[in-house]
């Protein structure tokens, strides 16, 4: 029974139980539910599972192999160590979305077909988005707005391609896409608004930052990882994505080092890291593909360790700004340690585990002879050391004393950095059971005394670099454009516009129907048969060219309207046929 | 979010002291020296050019590199940076 099991089912069924919970019972669900989950996909056995009929296809919601579980595996453990850390909010719906958000994530990678896929690609979408909205300020709202109508843009570029994909070729199957047109940009084109692909990037850097301290460390892991799961399985080869993948490395580290917001800083290092395993599926190779199932693995991990020391500081100080930190090494230790062992692994320091699993994908990118792949990636190596190996810890922990003096956060919190921290430690030094659940046997060894040698030449003189320039990178109280300049900006222009021709057209239409030609109206059909007769002397009048007499005429007409010496009929006709021409004209 | 502010006692200032970060900085100096010394003794592969067996050479390319990528972080920055309030 166990065996075909559904993970996502346990984490759906939790969201809601969680509901009719006491506090005690809800801190244990949370727990529950990933360790359950995660012994529940050691058991999964290979093929496919959960069939079910839906627009006249076979749909099958649990597709089993290795790569799917590789995922399932990095998926649950970290969502054990978020959970652990969130372990302290007393509220219902933050943890209710955070497990729907993550269930939704384990059905996207489990899911055997393209309808499946979709659906709970947008049910991560809009949970996801809760997680920003918990936090509950004008800012987070608007950020959390703007986060969710660019993933129903991508959604819905997913949803066109994969409807004339279906249409094309007449199946639902979710497998790597050879056919290059219309349908296939498209879908490569919703998964990469997920893996935050400049110019689609900017939600990333523009609402995890916003997000509640433990919405954003559960955030780190999923919507991009998914989305790389999404790109291995449909566009491994592609040569466009190792394009897409190098520039992603390398605006990453640009915006990370503009950057003051520590938050920030590690979600433009999240699009800096993303980049490394597109380019490996750009390359495509067993063992670029299994390089990038490693790194995404390692990456999730040390990531969520980042955004938890950070999100430490940011509970302990309220603050999250560089320029208002500094110097927290005295009185928290512990979460200065712990942030340093990921900021160390995701600049793959020997011994931690970026170490074990970033060079394969550079190395497959050699075996493949590519030697501007390998000096991208090699040169954004270095500036992962830069923006995130040492300018985090340096301008969060170290520099200048603030005089910020907070204690270590709850136990709770530094239980769940020291559960990451040691994964970090271990897969660094022991990584063959990483290396046994990849989709393809790897043969690497990463640590051959000259790689190592290189390795530690590279960092440490980027160190040299980063404290030789440090007057270069000092911390400014300033937000950097990105690409959500176009619709931020943008919007406010267009809403702009739209107010001033709108409402423009809106007034004068008012003026003239409103006010000037009922006003015309009325002021004729107060003395209807003396204004007509009066017109019509005044044509004659012109017609013939003699106006001697109009004058007199004139008088004489007003003097008869004044006593009411028209007959009554005349004006009535008028009006009647004033009202027919109306009817004729307004109803066609 | 605040509620569990609280004054916390130093553990250890030991970045304050001055000769500390000497010693440090010296200390820094010494293993960048150590870590470029054993390329003079050993041969080294290359992966697409000879310069790469050159003793230091991914010293140097780490080093070049993160300059660069400050500088031109630095230089993007004047087009780049806002006040913090740009979008309010």
């Amino acid at each position: 029974m166990i065996d075909t099991l559904h993970p996502a089912l346990l984490f759906i069924l939790g969201a809601g139980l969680l509901w009719l919970l006491p506090l005690a019972g809800r801190r244990a669900l949370i727990l529950l539910v990933p360790a359950a989950a995660f012994v529940v996909i050691t058991q999964l056995e290979p093929g496919s599972a959960w069939h079910y009929r839906m627009f006249g296809f076979d749909l099958a919601l649990l597709r089993v192999d290795k790569l799917s579980k590789a995922f399932g595996y990095v998926f649950t453990i970290n969502a054990f160590a978020c959970f652990l850390f969130a372990l302290h909010l007393k509220t219902r719906h933050e943890h209710s979305a955070a497990l729907a958000y993550i269930g939704a994530s384990l059905g996207a990678v489990f899911a055997g077909d393209l309808i499946s896929l979709y659906l709970f690609w947008e049910v991560m979408a809009v949970t996801s988005t809760f997680l920003v909205l918990a936090r509950n300020t004008e800012r987070a709202n608007g950020a959390a707005f703007r986060y969710v109508m660019v993933h129903i843009f991508g959604g819905l570029c997913l949803l066109a391609g994969i409807l004339l994909q279906v249409q094309a070729s007449g199946s639902v199957a979710f497998d790597g896409f050879d056919l290059r047109s219309l349908p296939t940009y498209l879908i490569l084109l919703g998964f990469l608004v997920n893996a935050a692909a400049p110019p689609f990037s900017a939600w990333l850097s523009d609402a995890y930052p916003e997000a509640t301290v433990t919405g954003g460390v559960i955030m780190t892991a999923y919507t991009t990882k998914t989305a790389v799961y999404t790109l291995i399985r449909g566009f491994a080869g592609w040569e466009i994505l190792m394009v897409v993948g190098c520039v992603m490395a390398i605006y990453g580290i640009i915006y990370a080092i503009l950057e003051n917001d520590m938050r920030r800083i590690l979600a433009y290092s999240i699009i800096n890291q993303v980049g490394f395993m597109v380019c490996g599926i750009g390359i495509g190779t067993a063992m670029a593909i299994s390089g990038v199932v490693a790194h995404a693995f390692c990456h999730i991990i040390y990531k969520a360790l980042l955004w938890m020391s950070a999100g430490s500081v940011l509970y302990m100080t309220g603050k999250s700004k560089c320029t208002d930190l500094g110097g927290l090494y005295k009185t928290m230790p512990l979460t200065m340690i712990f942030g340093t062992i990921g900021a160390l692994a995701i600049s793959s320091f020997p011994g931690l585990s970026g170490y074990t699993s970033k060079p394969m994908i550079i190395e497959a990118g050699v075996h493949e002879g590519l030697y501007w792949v390998w000096l991208v990636l090699e040169i954004a190596s270095a500036g992962v050391f830069l923006h995130a190996g040492i300018k985090f810890p340096y301008f969060v922990f170290f520099a200048k004393d603030n005089g910020l003096r907070p204690g270590e956060p709850p136990r709770h919190m530094l239980a769940a950095m020291a559960l990451l921290a040691f994964f970090c430690l271990f897969l660094g030094v022991y990584p063959q059971p990483l290396y046994a659940v990849l989709p393809f046997e790897v043969d690497f060894h990463a640590y051959t005394f000259e790689h190592t040698l290189n390795q530690f030449q590279l960092l440490m003189f980027s160190a040299l670099a980063f404290f030789l320039l440090l007057p270069l990178l000092k911390r400014t109280e300033t937000i950097s454009i990105d690409s959500d300049w176009f619709y931020r900006r943008g919007g406010r222009l267009f809403y702009g516009l739209a107010d001033k021709a709108l409402n423009g057209l809106n007034s004068w239409g008012d003026q003239l129907f409103i006010k000037r030609i009922p006003g015309l109206l009325a002021r004729f059909f107060e003395e209807p048969g003396s204004n007509v007769q009066k017109h019509g002397l005044r044509l004659l009048a012109e017609a013939a060219g003699d106006e001697s007499e109009l004058r007199q005429q004139e008088e004489r007409i007003e003097h008869r309207s004044r006593q009411g010496a028209y007959p009554v009929g005349t004006w009535v006709l008028l009006a009647v046929v004033f009202l027919t021409a109306l009817a004729v004209l307004v109803i066609p | 979010m605040n509620e569990k502010k609280q004054e916390a006692k130093i553990v250890t200032d030991w970045f304050d002291h001055p000769r500390n970060l000497r010693r440090l900085r010296l200390g820094f100096y010494i293993v960048l020296g150590l870590l470029v010394v054993p390329d003079f003794f050993m041969h080294k592969h290359t992966l697409f050019y000879r310069v790469e067996s050159w003793p230091g050479f991914y010293a140097l390319f780490g080093f070049v590199s993160c300059v660069a990528i400050i500088v031109i972080s630095k230089l993007l920055g004047y087009l780049l940076k806002r006040k913090e309030d740009y979008y309010d």
